[in-house]
């Protein structure tokens, strides 16, 4: 007994005197068999890049894989997107999604530092550093017969998944399509398989009716009496100006806003909007509102807040990227 | 046995901090408060008269057996103090940097009466600090249970709740939102107050406990609480998620670009390292004078943040006086030294418009103190034509926050009138299996305070899960060995080292 007793104290001994890095280690093995890992959402390195497509020199495609997110996202949700560590937390609409394939797509403006560097560095089989969502309300799509849905420039893409589903509800769905030219029009036979009617409009008229979207949309009232409901994502101006041409008629209209954020889950309250008198959070308030209601000045004036800064640093990237350029240059 | 101590043989004066000098430390980052050396925390643990009531201990939310600890430091068993604070408090370095000690331990501590209280909280970050700089960590023998538990968010309340699963034998997965986990933690409490290494090191441990951090996942819309249930498979679910939704005042002007919750300023400086802008892209702009609303721990916090960004002047607005003010006494008397100016007894009616959308000034208003409101304090009364104002160009709104929505709009979680989550005694809430603490169910509370209310849960689940109380540490005593064989054997994973 005594032997016995002696023994295992010293093997206690011997256990506390071991390096604590080795038993943590050892540790770290028994945790692992214990505790199986559930399905991680992401790799180590972040969100794979499954495709990507360039519409123009500024606007591109990008589809990552998030299959989990694929399977929740819905019509009118946005993501944010951070692509590197030290890069800043971006709110983007999702422009489609694809439960077989378990993907997500995003259409981006290269307008800024951050788009415009994601544009360079986001390639296929890249990885997005940090990507959240779905966030937001998803959009109603409700019982509407006759449903006009209009995206212009960016909001092209967003307005996608509206569209597919208010067609796939039933209703008679008219797309409008703006664009400042031809050359910058994409997903217009995408919106045709989803659309009874399509109408698109460009600024120089290259094609399809000369004027902005408001033009098509006072086209598609005049033969449509009976719209139920008019859906519209784009810049805040164009959006304020479907608002108003709808005003008069008083047809519901739904507009899709997207302020400065940065967490997007309703704790900083930078995307805070005006909206009927109140002030909402259009992170986790909306992003969709009744456009009659946005008070669309404020919001305007909103999205400038941060612009000096905005500026300076794309004008740093820029000098960066031609320091580089140069430099590679000089090596060749 | 040593002489036993009394009020008069201890030493007589706290041991004081070492800190940056204040004009220095408003132009970095860095620390503010260095933490004791050896030498200070004996002295400092000297002080504590070990006396048989203990009113420390019930003066803490969580317990932590405090006479012990600093008795074992004293005996320069410092590995032994941080098993006894380990036994109820999982992240002494964080806790002992953010904890209101003066309302709390050290507002009760006996010696208190006669002198100043014993300096609990820096004596506890003394022991934390020396846990991560040796890289201890108590992992106690883990016999798996067979359940899957899931943790709603991974600040305070969440990583607590996590912990005390985990060495229940649960598999414990923790969803963020952010990028990063730690909640609060990370986005909230300044690098100078709560160095971010400090919280991942402590995340790090509970890594160590088998824990799993799921990191952009926003529960309730990439999956709701009742799809965690079903589909995923989780036993019990704790919802730790914060209150968030800053609250805004409704005077004119709010919208004025330069107007910002202290969350944002807070999230972009700490979180998202606007402080190193352009080399992080995420931007802060703020304007040589900032004007911060409330008094709370976050006011100042964001103020001292201001000042450190660079703001030449820096003003607190308050309605009540001082002696209200809810943040801790140390962060007041730090902003104090830094220099910031203090309105006491003012109050905001309207933000001034500079012509071009941004904001140059504030009128204020003064107050005096009535009657009492129901919060036992005196309410403050607006004094007719006491309207004054000042120049700002930035005005930040800590007046505390309102519940986030997302758990409410993606659930039939049963909110109360004020929309946060109603749980019971137990801090069960109405759907089976789901159990929330922290701010989502109080409002906005402490650090410490949410610990609490994520180990009072994690109790709570275990009952619901009929797991025994993991709480009672099985620890390898001096002396008592019943049949030969000390506990530390069955626990012999547990890190141990000597020191000294």
């Amino acid at each position: 007994m005594h032997i016995w007793l002696s023994w295992l104290t010293s093997v206690n001994a011997l256990i506390d005197r071991m390096p604590h890095k080795r038993l943590a280690k050892k540790i770290d093995l028994k945790g692992a068999v214990m505790h199986q890992p559930a399905a991680p959402a992401s790799s180590a390195r972040g969100f794979e890049i499954v495709a990507r497509q360039d519409f123009s020199d500024t606007t591109f495609l990008l589809e990552f894989s998030h299959p989990m997110m694929a399977r929740a996202a819905k019509a009118g949700q946005f993501v944010i997107v951070m692509s590197h560590p030290e890069g800043e937390r971006i709110p983007l609409t999702i422009a489609d999604f694809d439960r077989g394939r378990g993907t997500v797509t995003l259409v981006i403006q290269a307008v800024g530092k951050t788009t415009k560097e994601m544009q360079q560095t986001c390639q296929l089989g890249g990885h997005l550093y940090a990507v959240v969502g779905p966030m937001g309300i998803p959009s109603h799509v409700g019982k509407a017969k006759k449903v006009i849905c209009v995206g212009g420039g960016l909001g092209v893409a967003p307005i996608f998944p509206q569209a597919r589903a208010f067609k796939e509800s039933g209703a008679y769905t008219i797309g409008i399509l703006g664009f400042r030219s031809k050359s910058l029009m994409f997903w217009d036979d995408k919106f045709r398989s989803v659309c009874d009617e399509l109408i698109i409009c460009t600024d120089d008229g290259s094609a399809g009716i000369k004027g902005l979207v408001t033009a098509g949309i006072a086209q598609a009232l005049e033969k449509h009496t009976d719209v139920d409901e008019v859906v519209a994502i784009g810049p805040p101006v164009m959006m304020k100006g479907c608002s108003d041409s709808t005003r008069a008629k008083d047809i519901k209209t739904t507009v899709s806003l997207n302020p400065v954020m940065v967490d997007g889950t309703g704790m900083c309250g930078g995307c805070r909007v005006k909206v009927g008198g109140k002030v909402l959070f259009a992170c986790v308030d909306g992003p969709d509102f009744d456009g009659h209601a946005v008070d669309f000045d404020d919001l305007m004036q909103r999205l400038r807040r941060y612009v000096p800064s905005e500026k300076e640093a794309l004008e740093r990237w820029q000098e960066s990227c031609r320091i580089r350029g140069d430099a590679a240059l000089q090596q060749a | 046995m040593a002489k036993k101590k009394t009020i008069r043989t201890i030493p007589q004066e706290r041991t004081p901090m070492p800190e940056q000098p204040p004009l220095e430390r408003a132009q970095n980052f860095k620390e503010v408060a260095c933490g004791y050396s050896l030498d200070q925390a004996l002295r400092e643990a000297e002080r504590c008269l070990l006396c048989p009531d203990e009113p420390c201990v019930r003066g803490c939310p969580v317990s932590i057996a405090i006479p012990n600890f600093i008795q074992k430091i004293a005996e320069k068993n410092f590995h032994g103090a941080y098993d006894v604070i380990t036994d109820t408090n999982l992240l002494p370095a964080v806790c002992g940097r953010v904890c209101p000690q003066e309302t709390q331990c050290e507002g009760v501590c006996t010696v208190g009466d006669s002198l100043e209280p014993v300096a609990i909280g820096r004596l506890e970050r003394f022991v934390g600090d020396m846990a991560i700089a040796e890289g201890w960590a108590n992992v106690p023998y883990i016999e798996p249970s067979g359940h899957r538990v899931a943790i709603v968010g991974s600040g305070p309340a969440g990583m607590a709740c996590a912990a005390d699963m985990a060495k229940a034998g649960c598999e414990v997965t923790v969803y963020e939102a952010f990028h990063e986990a730690g909640g609060v933690l990370k986005y909230g409490i300044p690098e100078f107050r709560l160095p971010n290494p400090v919280v991942d090191a402590e995340i790090g441990k509970l890594i160590k406990l088998g824990i799993k951090f799921e990191c952009n996942t926003l529960v309730g819309r990439l999956f709701t609480i009742e799809q965690m249930l079903t589909d995923m498979g989780y036993d019990a679910v704790f919802i730790g998620t914060g209150a968030g939704y800053p609250s805004f005042m409704g005077i004119p002007g709010e919208s004025l670009n330069g107007v910002l919750s202290a969350n944002e300023l807070l999230t972009r400086c700490n979180l998202m390292h606007a402080s190193d802008f352009p080399n992080h892209d995420t931007p802060l702009q703020l304007g040589k004078r900032v004007a911060i609303i409330g008094a709370g721990n976050t006011a100042m916090d964001a103020m001292r943040v201001s000042l450190r960004l660079g703001a030449e002047q820096v003003h607190c607005i308050y309605r009540r006086t001082k002696a209200e003010a809810p943040a801790r006494a140390e962060e007041i008397h730090h902003a104090e030294e830094e220099g910031i100016q203090f309105h006491w007894l003012a109050s905001p009616v309207e933000l001034l418009d500079d012509g071009k959308n941004g904001v140059r000034g504030m009128r204020c208003v003064r107050m005096e103190l009535g009657e009492p409101d129901d919060s036992g304090r005196r309410r403050p009364v607006v004094v007719k034509g006491s309207e004054y104002e000042f120049e700002c160009e930035t005005v930040v709104y800590a007046i505390g926050t309102n519940a986030n929505p997302i758990l409410g709009q993606t659930s039939k979680l049963k909110l109360n009138k004020r929309g946060y989550i109603e749980a019971d005694d137990e801090l069960a809430t109405s759907i089976m299996g789901v159990f929330a603490g922290g701010d989502i169910v109080t409002g906005a509370a402490t650090v410490i305070e949410a610990m609490g209310a994520g180990r009072k849960a994690a109790r709570s689940m275990k009952r619901y899960l009929g797991l025994r109380d993991t709480d009672v540490v099985y620890r390898d005593d001096e002396g008592d060995m019943p049949f030969g064989i000390g506990s530390g054997e069955r626990n012999y994973a547990r890190l141990r080292e000597v020191v000294l």
